[in-house]
């Protein structure tokens, strides 16, 4: 039996967990704000991912070297008030160097700051462990958030434009045809579309983790 | 008691203060690229608004900042109006190109909007914008649903009508006050 550190799951087991056990879409349901309102496009999907990810590893990283500094009633305010710095800087390169992105996404950038998923991964991670196990958990966790966004957003944007990264590479995947043939499902870029693409991923995912469960 | 509350508070106190110091940096760096940005996305737009444009000067008319276009000679060839107001959503924002004697309006621009994607977001496409183009702009524009406008008549986006109302309406706005407001006014 091999011995470990009394300090919680390793790095390793930290970033596997964040890509599908503990998806923080599918398995904890956090971050569903931006995850419904952003998933409308590919390019949106992915910058809000890259976005989230960069403020969740320098969270995690900061909460990690000061935690033996935090305390237990303060704990929350600094994590929020560190996540709250990263999000603005984030927002303001996106102004800076990706304009057109910044506009689109337009107030869902700075709602990153309360996203559940970052705070919560100080919180169970970064106050208690050592800085490369919370750096290993926030790759995990952004890269599970970023693989769930862009699951919803394929379905969304192909069933509503028609495109697949249509703003930035231009792909059709649904050729363009006569209305009377088909017409795209506006309702699909639209917040009752967003509810409906997650409700029914979320029952595919379960499924198919529950069968994997059963045949263990 | 006054006392442990700050020595304990010294942690937040300390990096609040290491945080502000940092986003004033960011900012001080950022900011004049932003900036920039901006006025690129208004500047860029101009050969397209007026016929003939190779660029806008700035000019302050009655308070508000105009561009005069001008080709590539520097002789004007029409004007490029910012507007904005209060869409479905949110606030929008756009630029109204004029000719020189902003007698009719040569082309729109939606430089923000937070319109329904889908829906009220169609009034950024170029086929709800081409219907302004060689609109007269001395009398207030008519939104009509439904059916082809004439001279004077905007169509709307289908299921957008307030979104096509709204930007109308700054469009009226804002030619009707140019025109009162322009430096060679009648």
């Amino acid at each position: 039996m091999s011995e470990r550190k009394s300090d919680g799951p390793t790095a390793m087991e930290r970033f596997i967990g964040g890509l599908l056990p503990e998806n923080p879409v599918y398995r904890q349901i956090l971050g569903i704000c931006p995850t419904l309102a952003v998933t409308n496009t590919m390019e949106g999907a992915l910058t809000m991912g890259l976005a989230a990810a960069f403020v969740l590893l320098c969270s995690n990283v900061l909460v990690s070297l000061i935690r033996p500094l935090l305390k237990p009633h303060l704990r929350i305010l600094i994590f929020t008030l560190t996540i709250a710095t990263f999000v603005t800087i984030a927002d303001r390169v996106l102004a800076a160097f990706l304009y057109d992105m910044s506009k689109q996404l337009g107030p869902y950038i700075p709602l990153i700051i309360v996203n559940c998923i970052i705070i919560a991964r100080c919180e169970i991670c970064a106050s208690k462990q050592s800085v490369g196990t919370a750096a290993a958990d926030a790759l995990g966790q952004s890269l599970g958030f970023t693989l769930g966004l862009m699951s919803i957003a394929t379905v969304r944007e192909i069933l509503g434009f028609g495109t697949w990264f249509g703003r930035w590479l231009g792909w059709r995947v649904v050729p363009e045809v006569a209305p009377a043939y088909w017409s795209n499902w506006v309702i699909m870029i639209l917040p009752p579309g967003a509810f409906l693409t997650l409700g029914l991923l979320l029952g595919v995912f379960n499924a198919l983790t529950a069968k994997k469960g059963k045949a263990a | 008691m006054k006392g442990s509350y700050i020595g304990q508070a010294w942690l937040a106190i300390v990096l609040a203060s290491a945080f502000g110091a940092a986003l004033a940096g960011v900012h001080a760096g950022l900011g004049p690229r932003i900036a920039a940005n901006r006025l690129n996305d208004t500047l860029s737009q101009i050969p397209a608004l007026v016929p003939g444009a190779a660029k806008g000067e700035p000019l302050e008319v009655a308070g508000r900042l105009v561009y005069r276009a001008v080709d590539a000679a520097g002789a004007p060839v029409g004007w490029v109006v910012p507007a904005g107001g209060q869409g479905f959503a949110d606030r929008i924002e756009l630029l109204i190109g004029l000719d020189r004697a902003a007698d009719r309006i040569t082309g729109l621009y939606i430089l923000q909007q937070n319109e329904t994607p889908g829906l009220g977001n169609r009034v950024a496409e170029d086929a709800f914008r081409n219907r302004f183009r060689d609109q007269a702009a001395g009398a207030p524009l008519r939104v009509v649903k439904g059916r082809a406008g004439g001279a004077g008549e905007i169509e709307a986006v289908t299921g957008a009508t307030v979104s096509s109302d709204s930007v109308t309406a700054i469009v009226n706005g804002a030619a009707a006050r140019f025109r009162r407001e322009r430096p060679d006014a009648p």
